[in-house]
């Protein structure tokens, strides 16, 4: 028989179905408790309960209300409950252009967001300004907030955006993104080809506090060398 | 590209004489633009009530103001007495069902012409956002800030000389002045009203609005709207790209109905070339826009209804609309944003089963806009909420700029398919729904009415699709077929020239006008005879909309504002290009 993935409900051989704690261990002899890590417990509960804030601006809102309405219908991914006051939602949609008269706007929502939080770039413009290379327009919103998962097209597809929120799911599932906010090492944010040049104030965001871009190692370098720490403790040869 | 169409004529010539002397003049170009009269600053005011008043002209509905900076333009056709900026004042008789332009030629320094917004209110929103991006100064204006830039801006971003680029930073203190504006100056009252603002990230302002709300419990004292919170620079962008590149970026002003807007933009470009596209294209375009249209208006009443607490129908709106993009889908590859219109045609032609695929579509539709017919039209809380509420007279609609359903709502039955018919709608049997009660009901009943003519516009349509080429066959604006580009060195050269060159398009000037789903949908194009617009201006219909918004709440609830928001339906794409 086909071993399930992890993540998919287990039939315990009394019937039973166990709670799909990521790597947790099933129950295998009818008796009902299971062991996990509480981490993967919160972050498998956060993945599936996303409160999605769409801060819709242009023609990639239209988009979203299409995705939320009957047709493509988003509760079934578990990010339903669309809240539009950024205090009681957890996921920010920026779903259109921001512009710079909008910029502080973005600002000030990002921040009134509790911890913890995630940003989907819903299309072009919000992701780089898109063809608007212009005298009005944010060239991207990751010179105002993080960003966790760009979504492209102009405007996306439904579809597009669904696997958008799928990916950010995963994400938060595997908890790198939890590991990269702890280190500070999250998701540079974009300060222009020179930061002379670029518009500072725009750029001094929480996560934009880590000093200087060079510091900031890349998401696949810190998990890279947390391997390999992890593989020199395992031969007994780590510094700890 | 032969279009030898006589001048536009007026018919009021010896009145105008007689009241006005040389001071105001007429210019004689050949084309299909509309007549255009040019007189001086000092001018002005006078000439404007008389278009206004005299009943040879009657000249009641002001429709746009279109600046041009003229300093780039090459040396012949550039002004000979040396002015710089003009402004053209776009205007409509109600009456008369003709338009005009009225222009004022001004000096490189300062440009100041005395304002207009006591002869049509309207005029006020246009003047500010002339100011804005042109730097054309309107003396005695009440309120000459910025409209569509923020207040940290410096420049004005339309002239020629601006870096289209170059920006300015925006901080959260340049936002408050609107705020402060709406505060009263009385100290006494600070402790009887309140301050409410209202966007722009707000779930009924559906995208980016912004009113600040001065209140006494819940009735507004006093309010001022403010966009801009998406200006993209539409005009801008528009002058950097070729005639063909332009088309996406219309797409994305009313982005409900893109189809509307590229057919627009098309057409008046087709006009200065001087070129008709053939039946197929033409009976395309009209279902497309119909169609579009039928999207726009589910939009409008689902979005207005969920404000509204009635979140069924939104529902029920959007399921339609999959079933359109559909339709859209299999015709131009994209689902919103369509960039289907071409100068001389189409992108591509339908597809096969596009007949039968349009019919199928009609019963979803027709069911659908019953069923929210049968939930919302005798509804006891929708009659509560939306009858009597946002109420504008005619005469106010007409004095406010309205055009489209929400003037149709107020009593005026303009509509540009039936008064100035373009396209297939010369040819098929409609109807103009209009209503006499002015209010958020009467906006809703229009709408509804108007998505039925719209089927009943597909449906005679369908029944006699024509057969044939679906573009012009007129290389030279449209890429020749493949075969023809490999086999035949003319179509080679055709297909070099357009891909290198672009359309060329000669020089002139045209205001051309559709219905678009808001309302009177006008591009004033300037064309300097290279492959580049020199100038595009788009007459957004929800603009006038939006500025009177401050108006028609004034003493109404907050609740009733949001009711009148969604009627109006505020497309915040178009409003700030």
């Amino acid at each position: 028989m086909k071993t399930p993935p992890p993540s998919l409900p287990v039939r315990s051989p009394a019937g039973k179905i166990a709670p799909p704690l990521g790597p947790g261990i099933p129950s295998s002899s009818g008796a009902d408790f299971l062991t996990t890590k509480l981490d993967v417990a919160v972050q498998w509960a956060q993945s599936n309960s996303l409160w999605p804030m769409p801060f819709g601006t242009a023609c990639c809102a239209i988009e979203f209300m299409s995705v939320v309405s009957s047709h493509y219908d988003l509760a079934r991914f578990g990010a339903e409950v669309v809240r539009f006051s950024p205090r009681q939602s957890d996921l920010l949609i920026v779903a259109g252009t921001v512009v710079d008269k909008l910029a502080p706007v973005l600002k000030k929502v990002y921040d009134q967001m509790a911890e913890p939080k995630w940003v989907i770039s819903m299309g072009v413009c919000a992701s780089t300004g898109g063809f608007y290379r212009a005298y009005h327009v944010v060239q991207g919103i990751d010179e105002i907030v993080p960003v966790d998962v760009y979504v492209a097209g102009c405007p996306p597809t439904p579809e597009n955006l669904i696997h958008g929120i799928i990916e950010l799911q995963k994400k938060i599932q595997s908890g790198e993104l939890a590991r990269h906010r702890e280190a500070k090492t999250f998701v540079p944010i974009r300060v222009g080809v020179d930061p002379d040049l670029s518009i500072p104030a725009y750029s001094d965001g929480v996560m934009a506090r880590v000093p200087g871009k060079k510091e900031l190692p890349e998401i696949g370098e810190t998990a890279e060398s947390e391997l390999n720490a992890k593989a020199r403790a395992a031969a007994g040869e780590g510094d700890r | 590209m032969s279009a030898t169409l006589a001048p536009p004529s007026i018919s009021f010539g010896p009145v105008l004489e007689q009241k006005l002397g040389k001071r105001v003049t007429v210019e004689q170009r050949p084309g299909a633009d509309i007549p255009t009269l040019v007189t001086d600053a000092v001018t002005l005011k006078e000439a404007a009530l008389f278009l206004r008043d005299d009943p040879a002209t009657a000249y009641d509905l002001f429709l746009d103001l279109a600046s041009v900076d003229n300093s780039k333009l090459p040396g012949n056709l550039a002004p000979k007495d040396g002015s710089r900026f003009q402004a053209n004042y776009i205007l409509y008789s109600t009456r008369r069902n003709e338009h005009l332009r009225l222009r004022v030629n001004l000096p490189a320094k300062d440009p100041a012409v005395p304002t207009l917004t006591g002869v049509w209110p309207a005029a006020n929103w246009f003047e500010r956002e002339a100011w804005d991006l042109m730097g054309i100064r309107f003396e005695g204006h009440p309120n000459l800030q910025r409209l569509l830039t923020h207040n940290g801006f410096v420049g004005h971003a339309l002239r020629k000389d601006y870096d289209k680029s170059q920006r300015w930073l925006c901080t959260e203190e340049d936002l408050l002045q609107t705020e402060l504006a709406a505060r009263t100056d009385d100290p006494e009252d600070m402790f009887e009203t309140m301050t409410l603002n209202f966007g722009p990230s707000h779930p009924t302002t559906h995208g980016t609005l912004r009113v600040v709300m001065r209140v006494d419990g819940e009735k507004i004292v006093a309010a001022e709207s403010e966009c801009g919170y998406l200006h993209r620079c539409f005009e801008k962008m528009s002058e950097t790209h070729t005639w063909v590149q332009v088309v996406p970026y219309t797409d994305r002003l009313n982005y409900c109905s893109p189809m509307i807007n590229g057919n627009g933009y098309v057409r008046g470009v087709e006009q200065m070339l001087g070129i008709e596209v053939p039946p197929r294209a033409k009976a395309a375009r009209t279902v497309l826009n119909e169609f579009s249209r039928i999207m726009d208006h589910l939009v409008c009443i689902g979005a207005n209804l969920v404000d509204l607490g009635a979140l069924t129908n939104f529902w029920y709106a959007f399921q339609p609309r999959e079933e359109i993009y559909g339709l859209l889908e299999a015709c131009c590859g994209a689902r919103l944003t369509s960039s289907y219109a071409r100068i001389g045609g189409l992108a591509k032609d339908v597809p096969d089963n596009f007949v039968e695929w349009s019919r199928a579509l009609l019963p979803g539709i027709r069911e659908k806009i019953a069923d929210i017919d049968g939930l919302i039209t005798k509804n006891k809380i929708a009659w509560n909420r939306m009858r009597g509420t946002g109420y504008v007279s005619k005469e106010n609609a007409i004095a406010w700029g309205f055009t489209g359903p929400c003037l149709r709502a107020s009593g005026v039955a303009y509509d540009v398919r039936k008064d100035k018919p373009y396209e297939m709608y010369g040819d098929v049997d409609f109807d103009v729904p209009i209503s006499t009660d002015g209010d958020n009901f009467a906006r809703y009943l229009v709408r509804m009415e108007e998505m039925r003519q719209s089927m009943r516009i597909i449906e005679q349509l369908l029944a006699r699709f024509p057969k044939g080429p679906i573009n012009s066959d007129d290389y030279r604006v449209i890429l020749p077929p493949k075969e023809m580009v490999y086999n035949e060195m003319e179509g080679l050269i055709y297909h070099f020239k357009l891909v290198f060159e672009g359309v060329k398009v000669p020089a002139g000037e045209i205001y051309s006008f559709t219905e678009g789903a808001n309302g009177e949908l006008g591009y004033s194009l300037v064309s300097d005879g290279s492959g580049f617009p020199y100038r595009v201006k788009v007459r957004p219909p929800c603009f006038p909309l939006f500025a009177s918004f401050e108006h028609i709440i004034k003493g109404s609830m907050v609740s009733d504002a949001v009711a009148t928001l969604g009627a109006l339906n505020i497309i915040a794409g178009e409003l700030d290009r």
